[in-house]
Parts: structure tokens; C-alpha cells; sequence
């Protein structure tokens, strides 16, 4: 049971981050639209998948790369990542704006009751998944090889893969790129003024309805760059895909303290760690149920997170 | 009539007849509930199943697993998204008991709602202490736990399922048969005329009282000394009871079941006909979950894209017209809109 564990060690604490910071990206999704209404965005994880899908279009349709094709070299490499990337982040940035739009904004107008809104999300969340089940006929979608998944070097019987290499090192930078953006511009002052008080805000002139699109951008943003480094690492995705994410970045969101950034950083790496470690003892058919338990757990005894809010004081 | 309201119509009638009249009432709308069956020669016959298996399941079960979800998440206001666990356990108590052991369905429907509530229990102590979003999300992972239990502990044959459940044994000398579901309908029709019996009884009782006063002031109601939490225990577990029933009755009706029956999509969907028909309001679910169970069955089109039409059919109505086709009643209606601009 443990063997694989022990001998794999720095291993599975490699991909572990890779795939921490892939969470860090979709949990900033859920963390900031919690930031400002107060309220999970129950299709962040379909945000997601579409994200994905954005990276595939673009190596695809646009590069025409198919299963057969030659990984790219060189310029020409970095300019389709670059490219996968916007594509990516395109797709879903656009995907939250029209939830926002859909969903919540004309019910936060009509100050309606939180079920209302929540369930309305949920109905989006389906609609935005059955699309993409209907489009792609409920297959599921590899990706063409664009990088080449070179072994850069071994450390303790690691290997350091490229791919890896480039999901932290990029991933990390748009993560402080967004963490600046809300803490420095003027935009980002605004949306933090909005979370701290609502009407307070809105006395003080500003725009309630530009403040809460743009944390949807935002927050869609970072979940579809998410999107596209799950794609240059695991090369494939399906119509479903965004539930197991879209709980574990959540479970990651609240580890953080959901509303906060910052936690948002910990709490992914930390879940993505968990996860690994988890799969490797029990296998990975039962990872989403530890990442359920932690979530539980962390509800239970530390529902503020380890840097945020005390959940159980939102109201129904 | 710009004001016309269907509910307060149908109440306006109820009002105004005396006691006999009502029971006249009664005994007229379950006799053309009971001869539903009989009418798949009209134009209400669906064109791929067999009419009097729709109305087995989806409409009846449908309905049944509406009137459960509606005390959860409409009398006492807790987004439940993991109703599909209690409904599975139900489904794989009858597939496992019938498997083992030489019960037969009815033997088993007390046991399957023992699992049922138990695991409510279990599932709502430590849960129901959240609110919101967050008890949305942990009975959402729930459900999708019982799912991949049942994909991956051998005894319950993983993905491969369990089939050979048994039939059902004759009901006063009337056999069970595949090609002729009356029978079947009959009996799913008297679960749901006693869980509406015991949800009035309920509503209008101690529990009841309580749980409006949940749904409408969580903290309100704990100052007035309610005991909140138990009361969101107690609607949590007659929600899973009816879940557990209507699994045990959908694994006799399907004689088959496997773990991808039992997805986060039934969830949604029952949620979307108690959404559909009018949160809270019993006869309101009722027409909720027979209308979206039987139009993908009736129209072609729409069983292809039945969850996308279900997805659609939750953002419409909660933006246009959120209390639902039949809306609860006025008084209560006042109330929740006062408590949420407070």
C-alpha cells in the first residue's frame, strides 16, 4: 500500500504541485466571484471545461495540429502555447462574463433570495456542460501534442518533465500577476471595495455592475489558463471534466479561506499535494472522496479557512 | 383575468365547498390519477416506451422523488444536490437484499427507508450546521460519493451493476409483468398519496411550523428557542425516506441497476421539477415533476437534450418567474420577500 508511495516520493510531490497550481488557477475563479457576492459560482468548474476546450480549438483549428502531428520546436513552440493560452483564457473569460449576464445579474437586481440565484447557477452549470456534451457527442477529446514532454533532469529519482516545468513556473507568474492586479490597480482596489461593503462601495461611486463583470472576467481568466496547462499536461479532456476539478478547486478555495487570495495559493498546492499523496496510498479511484472528506473536515472544524472568512456566518 | 392565478383558483374552490364536497374532490382526482394508465391510446401516448412504463418512471417516480426533495429544499429552505445518494440507496439496498437474501420488494421497501433516513442522519449532523452554498456543495459531493462507492467496493459488482433483481410478488392476486406496468403504477400512485398525507399532516404540525420558520429566519427562529438544527435533521431524513423509497421501487420496476444510473443529473433534475412546478407547494411539485418527466418522453426532440432543456428550464424559471407555475401560498410568499430585503 505504501511502497508505491515511499518509492515515489518526489515524484508524486512534483506532479503534486503541477497539479496544485492548476487548482491555485480555478480556485482564484470561485474565490473571487465569493469575494464580492458572497456566493459560489456554481459553474466555475463548467468555466472550466470550456477553457479547455479553448486550448484544443486553438492547436486544432487554428494551427491545424491533429493526433499524428510532429510536436512543435522553438519559436514557432512558444508562439502556439502563447496562442493555446489566450485561446484558453478567451473561451472562459467569455464563458463567466455570459454567467454573470445569465445567472445572477438580473436577479441581483431584483434582490431575489440566495436559493433563487444559486439555483439558477446550477441550471447554467448544466446548460454550459450539455453543450459541450452535445457538441462533442459525449466523446472524449485528446489534445495533439504540442510540447514535446522532455525530461529536463532527475533530483532523488524525480524527473523534472518540461511540461511540469512550465505549468509552475507560468502559472505561478499569472497567479502574482492577478494577486498584483486586485491589490494594485485601481480596478482591483474597487473590486476589494466592493467585498468589504457592498453599499458602502456603491455610495462611493462605484460602478456595482462594471466591478462584479470584471471579477467574473477575472476570475474566468485565471481558471481558463487553468485550463489550458491541464491540457498541455494530461492532453485530453471530456464534457465532465469540470466537476472533479471544479470540487477539488473549491475544496482548495476553502482550505485557503474562500474569499482570499492568497489562500487560494496555499490552499491549492496543499490539496494538490493531498490528492497525489492520497491516490498513490489508496489509488486513484477514491480521490475524489478524499478530497470530499478534507472538504468536510475543513467545514467542520476550521470553516474560515486557514486565512479567510467564517463560512457558517453567511446567511441562506 | 390579468391576475389570474391558477393556485389561488384551485384554493378559492377548496374553500368555498363543505366537507362533503371535498371529499368529492378527493376521490375524483385520485380515480383520474388511477385511470391514467388506461388512457395510452390518446394523444398522450409516447412514441419510443411503453406508455404505462413512462408512467411508472419517470412520471410517478419523478413525482414521488419531487415530493421528497420539496420538504428538503421548499419547506425548509436547504439546497439539497445529492438527493440521487438516498434514491441509490434505496435502489442498492433492494438490489443487494434481493441479490442475498430471499426478501422480496416489500419485505424490503422498510429496510431501504431505514438506509435511506440512516444515512440522512449520518450525512446531516455534521452537515446541516452549514448553510447555504456550503451544505449545496457538501450534499452535492455526497451524492457523487455514493456514486463512486458503488463503482468501486466489489460487493456491489462495481460498474457492471446487479441485475436479476426480483419482481415484485402479486398484489391481491394481480401479477407483476414487464409488458403490463399498471399494476406498478398503482403502487407508486399510493406512496405518493401517502407521502402527501403525511406532508399535510406535517406542514400544518409542530415540524411544519418549524420548518417555515427555518426556511424564513435560520437565526430568527433559534432565538425563539426552535431547535433548529434538529428540525433540519428530521426534514433532511423524511426527504432521504422518500429518496430510499422511491430507489427501492425504481430497482423493482428496472430489474437492473448500476452505479452511472445514479448521477449528479438526477439531482439536478428532480430539482428542476420542484423548481418547475412552484418550490414549496405540494400540488405545485406534483405538476413540476410530471410535466418534465413525461415531455421527454412524449416529444423526441427533447430526450435527446432532456438535461440541457432541464438546465434551461432552472435559469428561466428562477429568472421570470421564480415562485414557479403553482407558487406557494400568498401569506408565506409575503413573508420571504420581507425577510430577503431585510
Amino acid at each position: 500500500m505504501f511502497t508505491v508511495f515511499i518509492d515515489q516520493f518526489w515524484q508524486l510531490t512534483i506532479s503534486g504541485i503541477a497539479l496544485g497550481f492548476i487548482y491555485v488557477l480555478i480556485a482564484l475563479g470561485y474565490t473571487m466571484v465569493y469575494g464580492v457576492l458572497r456566493m459560489i459560482n456554481f459553474a466555475n468548474s463548467e468555466i472550466f471545461m470550456w477553457g479547455t476546450f479553448g486550448a484544443i480549438v486553438a492547436s486544432r483549428d487554428l494551427f491545424g495540429y491533429n493526433q499524428t502531428s510532429e510536436p512543435a520546436h522553438g519559436a514557432k513552440l512558444a508562439l502556439v502555447l502563447f496562442i493555446q493560452l489566450f485561446a484558453s483564457m478567451a473561451f472562459a473569460g467569455l464563458t463567466a462574463v455570459t454567467v454573470e449576464f445569465v445567472a445572477y445579474r438580473r436577479l441581483r437586481a431584483k434582490g431575489t433570495n440566495r436559493l433563487a440565484t444559486l439555483i439558477s447557477a446550477i441550471g447554467m452549470s448544466m446548460v454550459l456542460s450539455e453543450v459541450m456534451r452535445l457538441l462533442t457527442a459525449s466523446r472524449p477529446v485528446g489534445s495533439p501534442r504540442i510540447l514535446e514532454k522532455v525530461i529536463l533532469v532527475e533530483v532523488w529519482g524525480a524527473q523534472i518533465r518540461l511540461d511540469t516545468l512550465i505549468t509552475i513556473m507560468a502559472a505561478g507568474a499569472i497567479f502574482i500577476i492577478l494577486e498584483r492586479f486586485v491589490k494594485l490597480s485601481r480596478m482591483g482596489k474597487a473590486i476589494r471595495a466592493v467585498s468589504m461593503n457592498e453599499d458602502a462601495a456603491k455610495l462611493m461611486g462605484i460602478n456595482l455592475n462594471r466591478v462584479i463583470t470584471t471579477t467574473f472576467l477575472v476570475g474566468g481568466l485565471a481558471t481558463g489558463a487553468a485550463g489550458f496547462f491541464y491540457i498541455t499536461v494530461y492532453e485530453y479532456t471530456k464534457f465532465n471534466i469540470g466537476f472533479t476539478m471544479g470540487l477539488a478547486a473549491f475544496t482548495a478555495a476553502v482550505i485557503g479561506g474562500i474569499g482570499n487570495i492568497r489562500g487560494a495559493f496555499f490552499g491549492g498546492v496543499s490539496l494538490g499535494l493531498a490528492e497525489v499523496y492520497a491516490s498513490a496510498i489508496l489509488g486513484t479511484q477514491w480521490k475524489s472522496v478524499t478530497i470530499f472528506i478534507v472538504l468536510v473536515l475543513v467545514l467542520l472544524f476550521k470553516p474560515s479557512g486557514l486565512f479567510g472568512e467564517a463560512v457558517t456566518q453567511t446567511r441562506a | 383575468m390579468k391576475n389570474f392565478n391558477l393556485r389561488d383558483f384551485g384554493a378559492g374552490i377548496w374553500e368555498r365547498s363543505n366537507r362533503y364536497q371535498r371529499v368529492a374532490i378527493v376521490l375524483v382526482t385520485i380515480t383520474l390519477a388511477a385511470l391514467l394508465p388506461f388512457a395510452g391510446a390518446s394523444f398522450l401516448a409516447t412514441p419510443v416506451a411503453a406508455y404505462d412504463a413512462v408512467l411508472v418512471y419517470p412520471v410517478a417516480i419523478f413525482v414521488l422523488m419531487s415530493l421528497g426533495l420539496n420538504i428538503v429544499v421548499g419547506k425548509s429552505g436547504m439546497l439539497d444536490l445529492g438527493y440521487v445518494a438516498f434514491f441509490a440507496i434505496g435502489a442498492y439496498t433492494n438490489g443487494l437484499l434481493s441479490m442475498h437474501t430471499g426478501l422480496n420488494t416489500w419485505e424490503i421497501m422498510p429496510i431501504g427507508i431505514g438506509a435511506a433516513m440512516f444515512a440522512g442522519v449520518l450525512l446531516g449532523i455534521p452537515t446541516l450546521r452549514l448553510r447555504g452554498d456550503y451544505l449545496a456543495i457538501v450534499t452535492l459531493g455526497f451524492g457523487e460519493i455514493i456514486r463512486i462507492v458503488a463503482l468501486n467496493v466489489s460487493w456491489t459488482n462495481g460498474p457492471n451493476g446487479i441485475s436479476g433483481i426480483q419482481m415484485p410478488p402479486p398484489i391481491l392476486g394481480k401479477e407483476f409483468a414487464l409488458d403490463d406496468q399498471k399494476l406498478f403504477f398503482w403502487v407508486v400512485l399510493v406512496m405518493i398519496l401517502l407521502t402527501i398525507w403525511m406532508i399535510r399532516r406535517l406542514t400544518v404540525r409542530r415540524p411544519g411550523r418549524a420548518w417555515e420558520a427555518i426556511r424564513q429566519d435560520e437565526d430568527a427562529a433559534e432565538l425563539m428557542g426552535v431547535p433548529t438544527l434538529k428540525y433540519k435533521i428530521w426534514s433532511f431524513t423524511l426527504g432521504a425516506a422518500i429518496g430510499g423509497a422511491a430507489g427501492v421501487l425504481y430497482a423493482a420496476k428496472n430489474l437492473f441497476i448500476s452505479p452511472e444510473m445514479f448521477t449528479l443529473n438526477v439531482s439536478i433534475l428532480i430539482l428542476a421539477c420542484v423548481v418547475f412546478g412552484g418550490i414549496g407547494n405540494i400540488w405545485g411539485v406534483i405538476l413540476g415533476g410530471a410535466i418534465l418527466g413525461y415531455l421527454p418522453d412524449r416529444i423526441r426532440f427533447i430526450s435527446d437534450a432532456r438535461l440541457l432543456v432541464f438546465g434551461l428550464v432552472l435559469v428561466v424559471v428562477m429568472n421570470f418567474r421564480p415562485d414557479g407555475l403553482l407558487p406557494r401560498k400568498k401569506r408565506e410568499k409575503a413573508l420571504v420577500k420581507k425577510g430577503a430585503s431585510a
